[in-house]
């Protein structure tokens, strides 16, 4: 029997099988599930309704901020700032509506600056090139200091007329006893995902991770598209800051601080590859899940705090040694 | 029949004149082969063909109408493509998504419009088969052969009805198998009535696949024949310089 050239083009190259197996967020999820249930047999702590309801709702501030992190990384990006970010758009609406401004105006205040931010970020990214780490790294400072700037370093704890909708936004669990920020989380991972699947704007992101100059050569707008994508990671972590603060109901100039690196790790962990072109938005999630439940499990299981840092690097060496792997044996 | 007509085109960079007064003729269904040693100004033409740079001096003529060409997309809506030197393909996307890229198709109504993924898989199959490449839409480009990259480069420049197609060394870095089959791809393409600019290299491919030649040095056409009434010995002492002009 003769394959005809017909039968060649229409065939697909991998079974749906063959590309489950090859996804590195495939097995973090398997590896976050038998986690889960060994924990649940464990500890009689794990499985209960308290603790759930408490990783679900500390995942969801670093899970946020990795939905916007992955489309930064997967242009081949990144951005150091979002803790910085985070913290400066928290004060912001914290002194807003501590001023006796309406929750509305926090908000919009808030965001108005998350997107100041990133626009400052990615224009000097796409049209000045400056490389990515500098000037990230830089908006890590000033965000920071600014907030400090903001608040003149004091901790902001009554949030004017609007306090209760401030508290409820974030502390509250308006769906079935799920809280507020992991509602706003899951709304975001799905529009996320579409946007990277389904839109022309999501295709560009990946083409510029794979190949830049390509992307300029067949008519992509690169540098405006470089601009949004910094924007949409600021923010990501503007809008996480507002949840954080409706949750904590106070807002320091240091809350934040270092989030930039469980973001990142987060991102990695799910499948994103640091060199552009591969990640996606479940991805995000599952990463910020398995850090949030390495630290969950190291506690209830009477492990000493010190190590989460080494199992938290070791996820991610263990992630990405998958990666690896599958990737030598391709070459070969 | 005249497609593109070029008439006294200079382009100086600063005080270095990388192309001098060079005038000729494209016809449709024939391919031309440029020739000349590095820095001979055949990339720098043809860049200004695709809308890359502007002529400093001189004029195009596209079926009779003058061309001015601020930007590649430019030079694309009047159907001129290139197939750029390094192919210009994102590894980490399928055939499909390659060929589509800057083009990409979609479905929905009003501003709500998502990639339309079977159309586009669909079409590039048909592309593919056209040009009678064995390369699937659904393969990321990166487990390609160079013979099959060099395919889903060549099916962009069939998206749209291309009357001039622009190939910058297309067979410099690829097999010889590979070889045999690009240069079937720019037949198949001369063929559909198109005309195909070959930059080149290769003395066997510029004389195996094209019907005249055109050769520069410093700038300057020394040589435009038919491809019959020259020889390898004689194109590459005009390259050299051996020989003047012709």
């Amino acid at each position: 029997m003769t394959i005809t050239l017909d039968q060649t083009i229409k065939q697909k190259q991998q079974s749906w099988l063959a590309s489950v197996l090859g996804s590195q967020t495939v097995w973090i999820l398997l590896s976050v599930i038998l986690a889960c249930i060994f924990l649940s047999f464990a500890t009689d702590s794990f499985a209960t309704a308290k603790n759930l309801y408490n990783i679900t709702r500390n995942v969801t501030f670093v899970a946020i901020i990795a939905l916007g992190m992955t489309i930064v990384i997967i242009t081949g990006g990144i951005d150091l700032s979002v803790g910085s970010v985070l913290c400066l758009c928290s004060m912001v609406l914290a002194v807003v509506m501590h001023g006796g401004y309406s929750i509305e105006v926090g908000i919009a205040a808030s965001i108005g600056t998350a997107l100041v931010i990133g626009a400052f970020n990615g224009v000097l990214i796409a049209y000045l090139r400056f490389p990515p780490f500098v000037v990230t790294l830089g908006m890590l400072s000033i965000a920071r200091s600014l907030a400090m700037v903001a608040s003149n370093n004091t901790v902001v704890f009554q949030f004017g007329p609007d306090h209760d909708k401030l508290l409820a936004l974030g502390g509250g669990a308006w769906f079935f006893g799920i809280a507020n920020p992991v509602l706003y989380m899951i709304v975001l991972a799905l529009f996320t995902g579409f946007v990277l699947r389904w839109t022309r704007f999501g295709r560009y992101i990946f083409a510029i991770g794979g190949n830049e100059h390509a992307a300029t050569l067949t008519g992509v707008p690169v540098q405006a598209i470089k601009v949004v994508v910094y924007m949409i990671s600021a923010l990501s972590a503007g809008v996480a800051g507002i949840i954080q603060t409706g949750w904590l109901g106070a807002v320091t100039t240091n809350i934040g601080a270092g989030m930039e690196l469980q973001v990142i790790a987060a991102a990695v962990i799910g499948g994103a590859n640091l060199a552009g072109g591969v990640g996606t938005a479940f991805g995000a999630l599952i990463g910020a899940a398995l850090i949030e439940v390495i630290r969950n499990s190291l506690g209830l299981l009477g492990i000493n705090a010190f190590w989460q840092g080494t199992f938290i690097g070791g996820a991610i060496v263990l992630a990405v040694l998958f990666d690896r792997i599958r990737n030598l044996r391709q070459s070969e | 029949m005249a497609v593109l007509e070029l008439t006294n085109i200079s382009k100086h960079f600063g005080a270095i004149q990388a192309v001098n007064d060079v005038s000729f003729v494209l016809e449709a269904g024939q391919v031309v082969g440029l020739m000349g040693d590095n820095g001979a100004g055949k990339s720098t033409l043809v860049k200004m063909i695709a809308g890359n740079f502007r002529p400093s001096h001189g004029t195009m003529h596209m079926d009779g109408q003058e061309l001015a060409l601020h930007r590649p997309v430019e030079a694309r809506q009047h159907g001129i493509e290139i197939v750029h030197q390094d192919l210009a393909l994102c590894n980490n996307l399928t055939a499909a998504a390659n060929v589509f890229l800057g083009r990409e198709l979609r479905r929905g109504v009003g501003p709500l419009k998502v990639l339309d993924y079977k159309a586009m898989y669909r079409r590039a199959g048909e592309i593919f088969k056209e040009l009678k490449s064995e390369t699937r839409p659904r393969d990321l480009v990166k487990q390609m052969s160079g013979g099959q990259r060099q395919a889903v480069a060549i099916a962009r420049t069939m998206l749209s009805e291309a009357k001039i197609v622009l190939m910058d060394e297309p067979t410099a870095a690829i097999s010889v198998r590979q070889v045999a089959e690009v240069l079937n791809l720019i037949r198949h393409l001369r063929d559909r009535g198109i005309a195909v600019v070959l930059i080149s290299h290769r003395m066997p491919d510029v004389f195996s696949v094209a019907d005249r030649v055109i050769v520069m040095r410093r700038g300057r056409k020394v040589a435009d024949k038919p491809i019959a009434a020259s020889s390898p010995e004689e194109v590459t002492g005009l390259i050299t310089g051996a020989i003047e002009q012709v």
